[in-house]
């Protein structure tokens, strides 16, 4: 068997409960049902997860390399947008 | 439960057989490590394998333990030969393609998910609590099994000739599985073992139902081979066992 016939998921395992689904890898299999048995073979093991994603690579829309100028870079000079920018008022004490 | 002599030991080769059907299956599963169709797949055997290399052991140390003659899970896996084996046959025919891998296991598979609920209602507590273990496992390899066999048998046409190939050749070694002999009818009758004649209807059901699902028939074979039990072998088992006990013959009591 070949991987050609094979399509490629990414992984994404909830390792307690509260937290987010993290994303742990990729790997082949025939469809959806198959990743995610798959995935608890490949990523599970040693009692990682308490729930599995699975997304098919090609459903993920990502950004670009060449998108980074305009994504990433105006927000550079904008440190207002953390909270760290704002003096705390003596009364609040440690946050 | 104060047991008599006699129960005693008929607990003690109960546990075996369950050991030596563990262990040589869980081995021959093992011999697909990084022969696998692909990298995922070679994973999943592996987890496999490992789930039947637990159970081995479990049933060896519970046997060691009744034993209380000093012997080791190690003494029963490595140090005993073929005729001392009490496996169902149809666990140490070679690995063969993936297909006939595929079908063993369904066929396995579906009979333990008969076998082990039975067994964690046993009057024993120790087989109860293994066989309570290992269900959870045989639901997933299960799972596995029927969806590989849909998934091959409703194929391509290479992948449907193998998988009737495979029905066909293994068909003859399923009778043995519901063919309890007398010392399992003695535990059995105590409550300690399960009855393996009472599941066949059953297994035959789901059998012929995941079949038609994966549009294969069912075999039609009247041959059946039996007398792993008795400890009589194909003659795959000792080439088995001259390459998973030579480490440990080579080198006796060797750890890492």
């Amino acid at each position: 068997m070949s991987l050609e016939n094979l399509e490629l998921f990414e992984v994404f395992v909830r390792s307690k409960r509260g937290l987010d689904h993290k994303h742990v890898g990729s790997l082949h299999a025939e469809d959806q049902e198959h990743a995610l048995d798959y995935a608890r073979d490949c990523y599970t093991r040693r009692s990682e997860g308490v729930s599995i994603w699975v997304v098919k690579s090609s459903d993920i829309c990502s950004s670009q390399e060449d998108d980074s100028e305009i994504f990433f870079d105006p927000s550079d000079d904008k440190p207002y947008r953390h909270a760290t920018y704002y003096p705390l008022p003596k009364e609040v004490g440690n946050m | 439960m104060m047991n008599s002599n006699q129960t005693n030991k008929d607990i003690i080769d109960y546990s075996l057989r369950l050991g030596d059907d563990s262990l040589i299956l869980g081995h021959r599963i093992s011999e697909w490590a990084s022969h696998g169709p692909f990298l995922e797949e070679d994973i999943a055997l592996g987890n496999v394998a490992l789930d039947y290399l637990g159970r081995a052991r479990n049933f060896y140390t519970y046997a060691a333990e009744l034993s209380g003659d000093g012997k080791t899970e190690d003494d029963f896996a490595y140090l005993r030969s073929e005729r001392e084996f009490s496996n169902y046959l149809i666990n140490e025919l070679p690995k063969g393609d993936f297909a006939y891998t595929i079908i063993r296991q369904l066929f396995i598979d579906v009979f333990n998910s008969y076998y082990l609920p039975l067994l964690k209602l046993s009057q024993d507590k120790t087989l109860a609590a293994i066989a309570a273990k290992a269900e959870k496992e045989t639901k997933y390899h299960l799972r596995r099994s029927s969806n590989w066999t849909k998934r091959l048998g409703d194929g391509t046409k290479e992948s449907r000739a193998r998988m009737n190939k495979a029905l066909n050749d293994l068909w003859g070694y399923t009778d043995e599985l519901f063919e309890p002999d007398e010392l399992e009818l003695r535990l059995a009758a105590l409550g300690i073992a399960v009855d393996t004649s009472q599941l066949k209807a059953q297994w035959l059901s789901d059998i012929s139902k995941i079949l038609e699902e994966a549009t294969l028939p069912m075999p039609e074979g009247d041959w059946s081979v039996r007398g792993g039990r008795k400890g009589y072998h194909t003659e795959h088992l000792s080439h088995l066992l001259s390459v998973m006990q030579s480490v440990h013959r080579a080198h006796p009591g060797c750890e890492w």
